[in-house]
């Protein structure tokens, strides 16, 4: 929205100049997000907050410079003609409409109206709480004048014709829509504020027909709708060159009935931005008087009757007592009862003062966002300005308390960085056929999705890294190590739960080690990623960690594992299957784990435990076997564990190779042990005995011992 | 200078006793031998056929062994005499280096210092070998500099689901329903909701604000918490645009909190952030859950206020949105303890991506989210 200085300037006597009253307004947070000059004029490109639909206008701004100031405002005083009224006559009505004397004039109003003439009928009050009218005759309609046409041009908008230009200025003069209508189309000579029927047709001034229904409020005559209530006025009905009469509309709407009927037409206009905003319900009388000023002091020759004003509901606003002692409990300094008493009053409140020295504010039917005392508050803050309140740091009694997860999130990211993983972040959206593919559960789907491929909630890390690994391999970066930590989303039961887990995903191709004048490459294997699960899960307690193959389709069938902790799923890992990495055009092997931190956090982190290193001597010794091809080193592993040897303290695959030597479907593999004992130097004869024991064990599974 | 002495008992215990005392002798001894001439000595001393220490280990030891022990201590002795063999081999590889290193510093004519054999010599110019490290994501390090401040000021880290209800993300922080200040949101709606009741309703969270509520609901007053987290609007991702992004949110209640401790405490948080020069201001603003609320912007970070491209000639960033608790979302946890006509607390909230894209000069935020490693590999 737009704001002209010098218009403003017409209401309020300000010194400073045209920059220093944009900054005033902002610090005051009536913020002026720019200041330009055009065709010699300044301009003002306001940025008003939602709340403040009162200041969305020339008189509004003027006021808070009033304020800020502390200078006069000057009222908005409309000069009408003596109206010509057929068959009463009625006195002179016109005037400024203020708070204070409202009652008063509308009990005038009604004295002078001329209602046999033009009865309007308000059916909804909900709706439609007060529907002001007057009527002007043998108009002629063309080009508004010029200091009209120039300052509506300057606030961006285009002159059409004297009559509609009026409404348009008096909207942004004072912030009230209104609308004029061709009288002498309207048929039945009545005005019925009335819910749509269903199935009635309306077009707009867009030229749009609009089919209404019953949630629709709409200005109607005798036969059919002539306005969309507060969004838009009826093309059959408006003012045209062929115009001779007008009426002129300015009514107060109910926000939610005209955010619904925008919401529901997809309509958005300067009027429904207002009203859906919440109006002034008390200057319907003004802006009708101003619009007739306008337009009779550019197209009109006769002011019909009186002014036809019918509330069907008031709307004023309640008054808040104002405690002193709040101010300072929120704010922090004291005001001086002065102070209060100057900003509320400029700003338009009404304010008495009781004899403990509080307040007692009457709030303006303009300021809908202002309903409590801290709403006051913030008025006094406002103007009296932010960067006046001193800066303070307060004491405090509580504790710092540390959440469950965040030592073992602080662990899990910091080993990822130390295997050499950079952080990533992923977005959260994958697609329907992605969501089917890696995820067990069912996918939460989007009701408004940015996009088809964007439809579903992610259910695994996975695809996001992949798509992560695509953008750099088609950049020509072919060494990538990438983890994310972030929450996977299923639903849960009948699926009216949601589920959010944490996970960690980290994705690895290229090389292990990079070619250099000192080594040669080394890529990434599957065992390098083994190597990096197992030294995540290192840092959780647990009494038993074991590898299966069950690892879900999108794994290579033969490189994959599961990761169990005390019997539960912690992790997936291996390499992508080569059919996935075929469909996203991987030319080279793509290394992939998932571990479900969430299952991993139910086990607590390791505490550190010192052991005394032990002074005696090691004994190695080293056995070469054949065994099946079947045979994993898991069987062969936990064999010998089974005999539960306290002095082994290694047992490890030192070497494995096949071959024609070996014989098919065998391997040989050369197991090295050390023994040690903490208290003693072990005998021979014990380290022969627990020898011959693993022998015995290794035979049993099949395998025949080559060497020892 | 060790002897070897007479056996007490057999047990095993005083065996273990006697064949330390005499691995430590073994050990600071060799350790004393530099030269060959020094070396000679010691070998014989300890391996001299006739009165060395092993000769006299197994006259003294074994000899006055009581005979059914002799078997067991002689095996014994057999593993102490090759851990002595092991021990004068290693002394004497470790002399033949030092007599050769002391003739090149002769031929050289170095004076005083060793030095490692010339032929063993590196091009030490060449480029040592790395082991890479990961680097952690921009947006997740200016995040931890942010939370590291307010942890230090007394904030403990709060934290809440992204995928929300309608009740938290929206009601009970003040947006009542069809309230024109949703629109402002882009909200994304969880698809499937229609037959829950409209505050059930899920959604992916739009601010990080929730967890405030969620927080009172958990902890009766007094509250300061920081809130690290990720939001989601229903913004397509380009240069300017992200639909995923991070805020750190901030509440404090307490029986004493005024609009001064909120100001107070953002400017001396900005002053850790940004350096002790960097000034604060504050303009009114409209959020729904606070009142009175507040923008502010900090002096220019990068041209100190006189003005530059990055704060568009104002001198002035604005950084965050904050206020004063707004009494309606203290009434919808009234009951652990949040009777608003005797606490009061602020709240803030910041996007993390504004303030890396500032710092960084990152020209687009979609960077944040591709995961080009040469883009990532920029914050180490
Ligand atoms: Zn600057």
């Amino acid at each position: 929205m737009r704001i002209l200085p010098t218009w403003l300037r017409e209401f309020v006597k300000v010194a400073a100049d045209d920059r220093q009253l944009a900054e005033d307004l902002t610090s005051a947070g009536i913020a002026v997000e720019s200041v330009q000059e055009e065709n010699g004029a300044t301009i003002y490109e306001m940025d008003l907050t939602t709340n403040r639909v009162d200041a969305m206008n020339h008189y509004g701004v003027a006021r808070e410079a009033s304020a800020i100031y502390d200078v006069d405002l000057k009222p908005v005083e409309p000069k009408l003609p003596k109206p010509k009224v057929r068959r009463i006559a009625p006195p002179n009505i016109s005037g400024p409409i203020g708070m204070t004397s409202l009652t008063e004039q509308m009990e005038a109003a009604a004295a002078t109206l001329d209602t046999d003439a033009f009865p309007i009928v308000i059916e909804d009050a909900q709706g439609c709480a007060r529907y002001t009218a007057r009527i002007v005759r043998n108009v002629k309609i063309g080009p508004s004048p010029q200091p009209v046409a120039s300052r509506l041009e300057l606030l961006g908008s285009r002159p059409i014709n004297n009559a509609a230009d009026a409404t348009n200025y008096a909207l942004n003069e004072l912030g009230h829509p209104t609308h004029a209508f061709d009288l002498d189309l309207l048929e039945g000579g009545t005005i019925i504020v009335r819910r749509a029927r269903e199935g009635e047709v309306l077009k707009t001034l867009d030229g749009v027909d609009r089919k209404l229904s019953t949630g629709d409020l709409v200005i109607a005559d005798e036969k059919k709708p002539v306005a969309l209530a507060g969004v838009m006025g009826g093309f059959d009905s408006m003012i045209t060159e062929r115009t001779k009469n007008v009426l002129i509309e300015s009514a107060w709407f109910d926000p939610a009935t005209v955010r619904s009927m925008a919401k529901r037409h997809l309509m958005h206009t300067d009027a429904s931005h207002r009203f859906e905003r919440g109006a002034d319900w008390g200057i319907t009388p003004l802006a009708c008087d101003r619009v007739a000023e306008l337009i009779l002091a550019s197209a009109g020759d006769e002011l019909h009757g009186g002014q036809i004003d019918t509330v069907a509901r008031r709307a004023e606003r309640a008054s808040i007592a104002l405690h002193r002692s709040e101010v300072n409990r929120i704010l922090g300094i004291d005001f001086d009862e002065d102070e209060i008493q100057r900003i509320l009053g400029r700003l338009g409140f009404g304010v008495t003062r009781n004899a403990e020295g509080d307040f007692r504010v009457q709030v303006p039917t303009w300021r809908l966002d202002v309903e409590r005392e801290v709403d006051l508050l913030e008025e006094l803050a406002r103007i009296h300005g932010y960067n006046q309140f001193p800066n303070t740091l307060p004491a405090f009694t509580g504790a710092v308390v540390t959440l469950p997860d965040e030592p073992k999130n602080a662990k899990v990211r910091e080993t990822m960085l130390a295997l050499g993983y950079d952080e990533a972040i992923s977005i959260t959206f994958i697609s329907e056929q992605e969501a089917k593919a890696f995820g067990g559960g069912e996918p939460l789907a989007i009701a408004n999705p940015l996009s088809e491929e964007a439809g579903y909630l992610r259910t695994s890390l996975i695809p996001g890294l992949l798509d992560m690994v695509g953008y750099n391999l088609n950049r020509g970066n072919a060494n990538v190590r990438l983890f994310e930590a972030g929450e996977v989303f299923e639903k849960l039961g009948d699926g009216s739960i949601e589920d959010e887990r944490r996970h960690l995903g980290f994705v690895a191709t290229g090389d292990a080690i990079a070619k250099s004048v000192h080594s040669l490459a080394q890529p990434h294997t599957f065992f390098h990623m083994k190597g990096d699960v197992e030294e995540l899960l290192a840092a959780f307690e647990y009494q038993k960690l074991h590898f299966d193959d069950q690892t879900p389709p999108y794994f290579h069938p033969g490189r994959s594992a599961r990761a169990l902790m005390d019997g539960g799923t912690v992790a997936c890992f291996g390499q992508l299957h080569p059919d996935v990495a075929a469909a996203r055009k991987f030319r080279q092997e793509i290394y992939i784990a998932e571990l479900m931190l969430d299952r991993l956090y139910r086990h607590s982190l390791c505490e550190p435990r010192y052991q005394r290193i032990s002074k005696f001597p090691t004994v190695e010794r080293d056995f070469s076997f054949i065994f099946d091809e079947a045979l994993t080193f898991e069987r062969i592993r936990s064999a010998v564990e089974e005999l539960r040897l306290a002095e082994l303290q290694q047992f490890v695959p030192a070497e494995i190779f096949r071959g024609e030597k070996v014989g098919p479907g065998k391997y040989s593999v050369l197991l090295h042990t050390e023994f040690q004992s903490n208290e003693r130097t072990l005998r021979d004869d014990e380290v022969a005995q627990w020898s011959a024991q693993i022998v015995a064990k290794l035979e049993s599974l099949g395998g025949v011992l080559r060497a020892q | 200078m060790y002897t070897v002495p007479k056996l007490e008992d057999y047990s095993a215990e005083s065996l273990d006793r006697a064949a330390n005392e005499l691995r430590k002798a073994l050990e600071s001894e060799a350790h004393d031998v530099n030269t060959a001439a020094q070396f000679k000595e010691f070998r014989d001393r300890w391996w001299s056929r006739k009165s060395g220490i092993k000769a006299q280990i197994n006259k003294v030891w074994l000899g006055n062994a009581p005979l059914d022990q002799k078997p067991k201590v002689g095996f014994w002795l057999n593993l102490l005499a090759m851990e002595i063999e092991e021990k004068l081999e290693e002394t004497q590889g470790a002399v033949a280096v030092y007599e050769s290193a002391l003739t090149l510093a002769a031929k050289e004519d170095w004076t005083g210092v060793i030095s490692r054999p010339l032929a063993d010599r590196l091009d030490i110019s060449l480029p040592g070998i790395q082991r890479p490290i990961g680097v952690k994501h921009p947006v997740l390090r200016v995040m931890d500099e942010i939370v590291a401040v307010f942890k230090a000021m007394g904030y403990s880290v709060g934290e809440g689901p992204e995928v929300e209800t309608d009740y938290y993300n929206f009601e009970s922080l003040n947006f009542p329903p069809n309230h024109p200040a949703r629109d402002t949101q882009d909200t994304l709606f969880i698809a499937g909701q229609e037959s829950k009741p409209a505050r059930d309703r899920l959604l992916l969270r739009t601010h990080t604000s929730p967890v405030q509520i969620r927080t009172m609901e958990q902890q009766p007053p007094p509250v300061r918490i920081v809130i690290p987290g990720k939001v989601h609007r229903n913004d397509p991702l380009d240069a300017t645009h992200s639909p995923v992004f991070h805020q750190v949110e901030g509440l404090a209640v307490d029986t004493n909190i005024t609009f001064c401790d909120l100001k107070g405490t953002l400017d001396h948080a900005m002053k850790a952030l940004f350096g002790s020069s960097v000034k604060t201001r504050f303009y009114p603003s409209f959020f729904p859950f606070t009142e009175p609320s507040a923008d502010m912007q900090v002096s220019c970070i990068f041209c100190g206020g006189k003005g530059c491209r990055k704060c568009k000639f104002s001198g002035w960033i604005e950084l965050l949105g904050c206020g004063m608790v707004d009494p309606n979302v203290f009434d919808f946890v009234k009951q652990n303890g949040y009777d608003s006509s005797k606490i009061s607390g602020f709240a803030f909230g910041m996007g993390v991506e504004r303030i890396a894209i500032l710092k960084y000069e990152v020209e687009e935020i979609q960077l944040f989210y591709e995961g080009d490693v040469r883009f990532l590999e920029q914050f180490a």
